[in-house]
């Protein structure tokens, strides 16, 4: 049994290294999550800007939902779509399950609520602030959701961001729907709870800590996106 | 029945551009604008007077389609208040509400609005700001200028889409004096030039220096209107005279 400090000098070794099994887990959750996180984008900015911008019967209702799905379990989500698409699921006949693409369906259904709710929180607040002016202006309901979006962009941003960071720190969903196979769909996550349970602490640690390296990063991205918006007066 | 349509110099007068028709505004069984009955004239330049709480940032609002009246309609050259009509009318408001981006993106936002084509926006828009005194400031974000120079880029922006009729609400209340004489000449060369002006104002002495026709509210209803030089010197009711006096501060709910 090393001590803390071989293990640790070990992990840094591998990352210095570049070591292969390191780089294509990286390279595989990166690749996932950034997936997921676009096509999360791709439906929840114009779900959470139609929410937040237009007035229909049942809004108030969706608002609701999208928060309270914003703290949905990932176990669950994991759940569900294995349920999906396993053999006997309806999603079955496209043999997804223990796939990336599994992963990134699991990713996508956590993390697109989160960027549709925060959507939806920044297009509302904005359009109060612009509806007058947009109605002076005669501007049609696309140009409208456009003009939205666009002055949102920091805190859009910010939303995806923090999509990211809470898909590429998931294990519970992509392990049940990924299977954690060897070369296949083995992601940062999956990876440090295996090896850790396996002993080969240096690699877990490895891991451990470039994941915490990428959040140090979204986190120090975020903080000078605000920043960068104060100064063009965003606020 | 108004005092300046009886007035021999406007006695054939076409079609208002503008008209209020029994106008009523309530919230809550609460009144807020009482059977209003009035004529905006083309071409002029309307000054709306009166007291805080007096209505008449509402009746503006209702005059250009903001908001929708409980009661009566509003015409304009004769027609009902429609898509295509409000269009030809544009406001500028007390506080200029901008959008996140440069003051030229401000302007290129206006002039797409207003169905300019696409190529021909940066020149129009960099025309505009030259007439607005800010091409200097083009590519600063425009939520960073100055109150003054926000107000006048509303201005240029209201102004881009050429309406026939332009409103505003109070645009000088919270600026200082030189910015407020900007303002003032701005509006006084658009309505050279052909537009007419509706403008909201608290300040007698504004409406003595813009003002061509007057309609003086209190508690949401007309009370006196007429040609501004003449009802500013000789108040017939005693609400404005008190009003002109300074006697008269706030509406009373």
């Amino acid at each position: 049994m090393q001590g803390f400090e071989g293990v640790l000098a070990q992990a840094f070794g591998l990352i210095a290294g570049w070591d292969a099994d390191l780089v294509e887990i990286v390279g595989l959750s990166l690749r996932v999550t950034l997936v997921a996180v676009l096509v999360s984008c791709a439906i929840g900015l114009p779900l959470g800007a139609a929410v937040g911008a237009f007035r229909f019967p049942g809004r108030a209702a969706i608002s609701v939902v999208l928060n309270a799905l914003m703290g949905l379990p990932p176990v669950v989500v994991g759940l569900g779509v294995y349920l999906m698409l396993s053999a006997s699921g309806p999603l079955g006949p496209l043999a997804l399950l223990y796939t990336p693409s599994a992963m990134i369906i699991a990713q996508t259904v956590i993390v697109t609520p989160i960027v549709a709710a925060l959507t939806r929180q920044t297009v509302e607040d904005l359009d109060g602030e612009y509806r007058e002016v947009f109605a002076s202006l005669g501007i049609g309901p696309l140009r409208r959701i456009g003009a939205l979006l666009w002055d949102g962009r920091f805190s859009l941003i910010t939303a995806a961001l923090a999509g990211f960071g809470r898909a590429i720190a998931e294990v519970g969903a992509v392990i049940i729907v990924g299977g954690n196979i060897n070369h296949v769909t083995r992601v940062m996550t999956t990876s440090i709870a295996l090896e850790t349970s396996k002993g080969n602490l240096e690699l877990a640690l490895a891991l451990g800590i470039i994941l915490l390296g990428i959040a140090v990063v979204v986190n120090a991205l975020v903080m000078s996106l605000r920043a960068s918006a104060l100064t063009v007066a965003y606020a | 029945m108004l005092e300046f349509d009886a007035h021999p110099n406007v006695a054939r007068l076409p079609a208002p551009l503008l008209e209020a028709q029994d106008l009523s505004l309530e919230t809550r069984g609460a009144p807020l604008l009482r059977q209003i009955d009035q004529r905006i004239r083309a071409g002029r330049r309307t000054v709306i007077m009166g007291p805080n709480g007096a209505g008449k940032s509402l009746l503006l609002r209702v005059l250009h389609g903001l908001i929708a009246p409980s009661r009566g309609q509003v015409t304009w050259q004769g027609r009902p208040l429609d898509r295509q009509a409000r269009s030809a009318q544009a406001m500028v408001f007390q506080r200029p509400v901008l959008l996140r981006r440069s003051v030229l993106g401000n302007m290129r936002f206006a002039l797409a609005a207003a169905g300019t084509p696409r190529a021909q926006r940066t020149g129009f828009a960099w025309q505009a700001l030259a007439e607005a005194g800010l091409a200097g400031l083009a590519h600063r974000p425009a939520r960073v200028l100055s109150g003054g120079e926000q107000q006048r880029l509303a201005l240029a922006r209201a102004l881009a889409a050429e309406p026939e009729l332009l409103l505003l609400d109070e645009p000088t209340a919270n600026l200082d004096p030189t910015s407020t004489q900007a303002i003032e000449a701005r509006v006084r060369a658009a309505s050279d030039s052909g537009v007419s002006v509706v403008m909201v104002t608290h300040d007698p002495a504004q409406a003595r220096r813009l003002g061509e026709d007057l309609i003086f509210v209190h508690a949401g209803q007309v009370v006196e209107t007429g040609r501004a030089a003449d009802v500013l010197l000789r108040p017939k009711s005693p609400l404005l005279a008190a009003w002109i006096a300074g006697d008269l501060i706030a509406d009373r709910p």
